[in-house]
């Protein structure tokens, strides 16, 4: 069975439209998916479904989310949420607002490594030095005593990169990790996110609405469009022969970086109309 | 250096404030109606006593240059001597400030322990019936004064179930070993726990009638900030560590949500102290706001001035101690 393993799974506003449609996705161990979609497609909600964190408007209709071979969603919890800390993190959006103003930086690390895993806080200390020189940070001693405020936007995300991986999680959700960054950080961040998922074997789910970043990390890929998956295929598949249309049309609106002069391709009426034609479709068959 | 500057422009800001209390209290009492003299001399006494007698005071003296015998005093730490007792205003107001001081804080200790409890259920237990009764015990707690409570307090503990004294700091009759006013604080540092708890029994009702409004106004503002906090990214992402409901709300919620309920706890907590007259009067306590509303009975005007200059120092104090915790609590205003 994949380590992660999402089987037909609907959330829905309480009492309100649906946000994901019967989703399923699989990611084994160590590998990377990406989910693509725009503004508002559901892609974020799948990750915060995974890791527990699903905002108190929303419910989950039906589904099965299997993590490590436990449904998440039969369990009580707290049971769920030791589950979820034990083997999966989160590299959350805005490096700015993720990190606790009102503690030094390493306990925000060590913290529940010492008091979730049990591990003595010197051990812990050790580790989070280690995974600080990991991600570049110079000086970590320095930085492990100091506020997040005192840190710039790129700092602070090598750290939460760094806290993800702490407890050698299994899988990571990260949630458009370069959005909220400079762009010329942006680059940075990725080539680590790339680099620490390869040397730790951890399994990636990739947030992003950039088909560029997609290229550059992922070996799967899931296209949304409205909660609902329209493609699942695998990253080389996708940019050489995308099957569905709305994947086709979001390749072709990617702005060529090496044409700068080449007008937008945005995605095509006709495409958008179709896909939601699709939409539709489902929703009268699963109430129909 | 900032910091140094800090400090004096709020020595001089407090200075000033402490003056204007006391042109105004001085100007106040000497112009409202009620003699002292009128007071202290048994009925039938002839003009010539009074004259004799409001001399010896300096009351015959005009009002400015009452106030510059008053304030020459002061700046050497002489605040007069007491109408109605003939001691030394200083030392009476001294003697009795002990107690009020420890009444306030028990009340304060009270009402954040009430408040905060109150709060952290209402927000582990959000969105349910439990925030909702929190809401309606709040509400309740907050539109009946600090007074009635005291009465309410005196009907179910007093008389329907006489668990604690309705009057009084301690049972008169027992021998008191203190060499200071702080009788809860020197009770447990000397170990007699026998008088810490006559001590508690007596000022337990007082306290929490002057702690109800306040615990309910924690309790509402802090569960609000909570509340606001558990949306942010960074709790969330605790949340994904394994840590449990308490534990996210305790260690990366409570102490940027307390933030500004402590600026209100400071403004609050000198009213919890206004509170302190009538609350003193009602439960025959002995401390300072009692005595402030015998020295405006028999219009014991040093004592007054003194009673209110001190009440302005500690409020002064207060708003100190609440700056001061609120850069402690608060990181980012520790550095430049």
């Amino acid at each position: 069975m994949s380590f992660l393993d999402i089987r037909g799974l609907s959330v829905r506003l309480k009492k309100g439209p649906a946000l994901l449609r019967r989703v399923s996705l699989q990611v084994q161990a160590a590998e990377v998916r990406g989910l693509v979609g725009e503004s508002g497609a559901g892609k974020s909600m799948i990750g915060k479904a995974v890791l527990g964190i699903l905002p108190p408007s929303v419910e989950v209709s039906e589904g099965e989310i299997f993590l490590d071979g436990v449904d998440l969603l039969r369990m009580a919890p707290s049971e769920r949420r030791r589950k979820i800390g034990a083997v999966a993190a989160l590299i959350p959006q805005d490096p700015l607002t993720a990190l606790n103003p009102s503690h030094r930086i390493g306990p925000q690390i060590t913290d529940r490594l010492v008091d979730i895993l049990g591990w003595t806080r010197a051990r812990a200390e050790a580790r989070a030095l280690e995974l600080l020189a990991e991600v570049q940070i110079p000086d970590p001693a320095r930085v492990m005593r100091s506020y997040p405020h005192e840190l710039s936007g790129g700092m602070r995300q090598r750290i939460l990169i760094a806290s993800a991986f702490a407890a050698e999680p299994k899988l990571i959700v990260a949630d458009e990790p370069t959005t909220a960054l400079d762009v010329t950080v942006q680059k940075q961040i990725l080539r680590l996110i790339a680099g620490m998922q390869a040397r730790h074997g951890t399994a990636l789910l990739f947030v992003t609405h950039d088909l560029g970043v997609v290229s550059k990390v992922c070996q799967k890929l899931s296209v949304l469009y409205s909660g609902l998956v329209v493609e699942d295929t695998s990253v080389a598949e996708f940019f050489t022969a995308p099957r569905h249309p709305y994947s086709a049309a979001l390749l072709a609106a990617t702005p060529k970086y090496t044409d700068p002069l080449a007008g937008l391709n945005p995605v095509p009426d006709a495409v958008i109309d179709a896909v939601r034609a699709e939409v539709a479709a489902f929703d009268r068959m699963r109430h129909g | 250096m900032r910091v140094l500057q800090a400090i004096l422009v709020r020595l001089f800001t407090t200075a000033v404030t402490l003056a204007g209390v006391a042109v105004v209290v001085f100007v106040v009492i000497r112009v409202v109606p009620g003699n002292p003299i009128a007071m202290m001399l048994p009925p039938g006494a002839t003009e010539e006593d009074v004259a004799r007698l409001t001399a010896l005071y300096g009351l015959d003296k005009g009002l400015w240059a009452q106030f510059g015998i008053w304030v020459a005093g002061v700046v050497q730490g002489d605040f007069g001597t007491s109408i109605t007792t003939k001691a030394p205003v200083l030392e009476l107001v001294l003697g009795r400030l002990p107690a009020t001081l420890e009444l306030s804080i028990m009340a304060l200790v009270m009402a954040v322990v009430l408040g905060g409890a109150a709060a952290l259920v209402g927000t582990r237990w959000r969105g349910g019936r439990v925030e909702a009764s929190v809401d309606v015990a709040n509400g309740m707690a907050l539109s009946v004064p600090d007074f009635l409570w005291g009465l309410v307090l005196i009907l179910l503990f007093g008389v329907l179930v006489p668990v604690f004294h309705i009057s009084g700091r301690v049972t008169p009759s027992l021998d008191l070993p203190f060499t200071t006013g702080f009788y809860l604080f020197e009770s447990l540092f000397r170990l007699r726990f026998d008088l810490w708890a006559d001590l508690v029994a007596h000022m337990f009702m007082p306290a929490l009638a002057l702690a109800i409004p306040l615990a309910a106004i924690i309790g509402q503002l802090l569960k609000q900030s909570l509340k606001e906090t558990m949306n942010l990214d960074y709790v969330t992402l605790a949340r994904t560590k394994g840590y449990g409901e308490f534990r996210v709300i305790l260690r990366e919620a409570l102490r940027n949500a307390a933030l500004p309920t402590l600026t209100l706890v400071g403004v609050q907590f000198t009213f919890l102290i206004g509170g302190t007259v009538i609350i003193e009067r009602l439960f025959s306590y002995e401390g300072l706001g009692n005595m402030a509303i015998d020295a405006v009975i028999n219009r014991d005007l040093p004592l007054i001035q003194g009673i209110v200059v001190l009440f302005a120092v500690i409020f002064t104090a207060v708003n100190l101690v609440v700056d001061l915790l609120y850069a402690v609590l608060n990181p980012r205003l520790r550095h430049g």
